[in-house]
């Protein structure tokens, strides 16, 4: 019997239904569950208090991350140097005695492998094609890259898959956004997606999932496509989707928890089943042309405000929806920015390269080789560059590349979410701008009053050469 | 949970677009532990200014917000409810929301409306002077005046907002469901059970 046409989210959501509810509603179960220690010590709490133990443990990896400071965090004699912010301690205190309580293992501060989730769980092979992946973060979207159904949940659902390994969930509808033809040279991932919010707007996603095809994304390594997905939460969807490929298993392959084997060849036999059928349809279908995109930077305070490096900060009235009009006048008073002002001409005290959306091995090398010869602008107060993990830490070392940031007078740093959203130490000044390479440019979100301008790491790495706003194709 | 039939009272006439939960409770709020005590780090942003609309002597604590498109995008943190909970509010009127805010807030007894445009400016105005109804089983926001809105919600929702019931305790009644549902896919996708290793 001809089976009717699926897309890649509907056969995913199909090999998960433990129930469908009929309401609307279905049971779905949870392959992976990545835990970190700012969402989960309220979900631990209520397991305690309500007699309830974690159902599968071994589905799920706890890592600290967002709390750790990025500078050394043992001494010479390998003791713990103590964190200043008691809270902060507190809560990561919390996550190393919840872990092995109960009975999840655990990567911690000292650990080679310690990371931002998000870089931690497909670097181990922890996060797998066709799987479901939560966790208490709205980037888990990333995973998705790999061709995982990945989404962020609140602190109860993270406390409902610990006791249950499942959720309660409504489909969402699909989406496609297409990107046809191939990235011209210097555009990379970051502007793709960045370019791809600035389309679909900040809320154009919400209540679907939405899948990447198209030349461009077929092009992309396996980290671009994780720095793509990343960003699916930036246009409101649910989760994003690529389908697996070759490039994909190869990407799998050998990595700590990946299977072997015969359940290896299992697997790959069933990732390979993992794409849209042709004739199923999407709910939704955005189409952008690769040829269109630049190099691309953000001006305002929502993701969606993103231009061209080429273009002027725009004014509040050239946009036709009165209250997207307000948005830009609010955003461009928080920003510091006039109507007019040319994007290149814009001066930075700050530049991050780090984040779970680039802070991958092939997002160093692309900041380092801008960098190579070169040094940061005088005006360039604070530039740090943040590893993803203590594996991306080490490969970067061993291919130099710390040695060029070193150079060039970034500060090298230890691997966490750092200045992505300041809960750590790292923090841009009020009033200061920054080059960044973390996705989201809230008010406040690197610190009260400071301005973020994402960016790619190529694109951050040029800030930090000129001192301003800079297309990375000039200093080619 | 305690059980959600009807709110009355004030709404705050809040209305702005794309909130994100940056704005609703700043990141160094997020190191607590505990769910309490978050309406102190509420908006604080947009609270530092003292004729601030949350904080006016006729709104303070009002169980109703109104706000624009997008509200609740970014960050995944449940904070965010746990602050407007703290705050007092018991519903948030909107014509959108981002899907992970709206689960969180359901998760906390907190209803998110979704309601057209012109109905969220039609609210705004009758919110500077009077209060609104919100009744969950009729499924309708009201006015002094005659307004009448209905609203969609999606009845496992619903019914868990109005018996107020405990989610995961629901769920681990269907354990022998789950139970089959993992002997079926370990036959079937033997990759995805294993996992890290450690015994279940």
């Amino acid at each position: 019997m001809a089976q009717t046409p699926r897309t890649l989210y509907q056969k995913i959501w199909d090999a998960h239904v433990v129930e469908d509810r009929g309401d609307g509603t279905s049971l779905i179960y949870i392959d992976r569950h990545l835990v970190h220690e700012v969402t989960s010590p309220q979900a631990f709490e209520a397991l305690r208090l309500a007699g309830r133990k974690v159902r599968r443990p071994d589905l799920t990896l706890a890592v600290p991350d967002h709390n750790l400071p990025t500078t050394a965090r043992r001494d010479a004699a390998g003791k713990r140097i103590p964190i200043a912010d008691a809270q902060s301690a507190a809560q990561l205190e919390a996550l190393e005695a919840n872990a092995p309580a109960f009975g999840i293992r655990y990567i911690g501060d000292a650990d080679a492998a310690q990371g931002i989730v998000h870089v931690v769980g497909p670097e181990q092979g922890f996060s797998l094609p066709g799987a479901t992946i939560v966790c208490g973060d709205s980037h888990t979207a990333c995973h998705g890259g790999l061709g995982a159904l990945a989404f962020g949940i609140g602190t109860s659902e993270v406390e409902h898959v610990l006791a249950t390994q499942t959720l309660m969930l409504q489909r969402s509808k699909s989406m496609e956004v297409r990107i046809e033809g191939s990235l011209p040279p210097g555009v990379s991932a970051k502007d793709l997606v960045l370019h791809i919010t600035g389309a679909v707007g900040a809320a154009g996603g919400t209540g679907h999932v939405i899948e990447y095809t198209g030349q461009a994304i077929r092009d992309l390594s396996i980290e671009g496509r994780l720095t793509v997905s990343n960003m699916a939460i930036e246009h409101g969807a649910r989760a994003g989707l690529i389908a697996p490929d070759d490039k994909t298993i190869a990407y799998v392959k050998g990595r700590p928890y990946a299977p072997t084997g015969e359940a290896w060849d299992k697997a790959v036999d069933w990732w390979r089943s993992l794409a849209t059928d042709p004739g199923a349809t999407y709910d939704k279908v955005v189409v952008i042309n690769a040829a269109d995109i630049a190099p691309s930077v953000t001006w305002g305070t929502s993701p969606e405000d993103v231009l061209p490096i080429t273009g002027i900060v725009p004014a509040p009235e050239s946009f036709a929806d009165p209250s997207k009009q307000d948005a830009a006048r609010a955003s461009l008073d928080y920003m510091g920015l006039e109507p007019g002002q040319r994007l290149d001409e814009v001066i930075i005290q700050n530049v991050f390269i780090g984040s779970c959306t680039n802070s991958r091995i092939e997002d160093l090398r692309a900041a380092a080789e801008v960098l190579r010869g070169r040094t940061k602008a005088p005006g360039v107060k604070w530039a740090i560059v943040v590893p993803g993990s203590g594996l991306v830490k080490a490969q970067a070392e061993a291919e130099g590349l710390d040695q060029v940031f070193l150079d060039a007078g970034l500060e090298w740093r230890e691997p966490g979410c750092s200045a992505c959203l300041g809960m750590n130490p790292d923090k841009v000044p009020a009033g200061e701008r920054c080059a960044s390479t973390s996705n989201r440019n809230f008010a406040g979100r690197q610190g009260p009053g400071a301005r973020t301008h994402l960016v790619s790491p190529a694109m951050a790495a040029a800030a930090a050469v000129t001192g301003r706003l800079t297309d990375v194709r000039e200093l080619a | 949970m305690e059980p959600v039939t009807t709110i009355d009272g004030r709404a705050i006439p809040f209305g702005r677009k794309n909130i994100d939960t940056d704005a609703i409770i700043p990141a160094k709020w997020l190191k607590t532990i505990s769910r309490e005590g978050l309406g102190q780090g509420a908006f604080e942003a947009l609270r530092a200014d003292p004729d601030n609309i949350f904080d006016s002597p006729t709104l303070k604590g009002a169980p109703v917000l109104i706000a624009g498109d997008n509200f609740g995008c970014g960050s995944s943190r449940e904070h965010a409810a746990w602050a407007l909970l703290d705050l007092g509010i018991k519903a948030v009127l909107a014509p959108s929301f981002s899907d992970i805010f709206s689960g969180n807030a359901f998760k906390n007894g907190i209803l998110t409306v979704v309601l057209p445009q012109e109905a969220i400016d039609r609210l705004m105005e009758v919110a500077q002077t009077d209060p609104v109804h919100i009744d969950l089983d009729a499924q309708t926001v009201t006015t002094p005046f005659q307004d009448r809105y209905t609203f969609e919600i999606d009845p496992f929702r619903k019914s868990c907002l109005m018996g107020g019931l405990d989610e995961v305790g629901l769920t681990m009644a269907r354990g022998d469901a789950i139970a089959r549902f993992e002997q079926t896919a370990r036959d079937e996708r033997p990759f995805l059970a294993q996992g890290t290793g450690v015994p279940a």
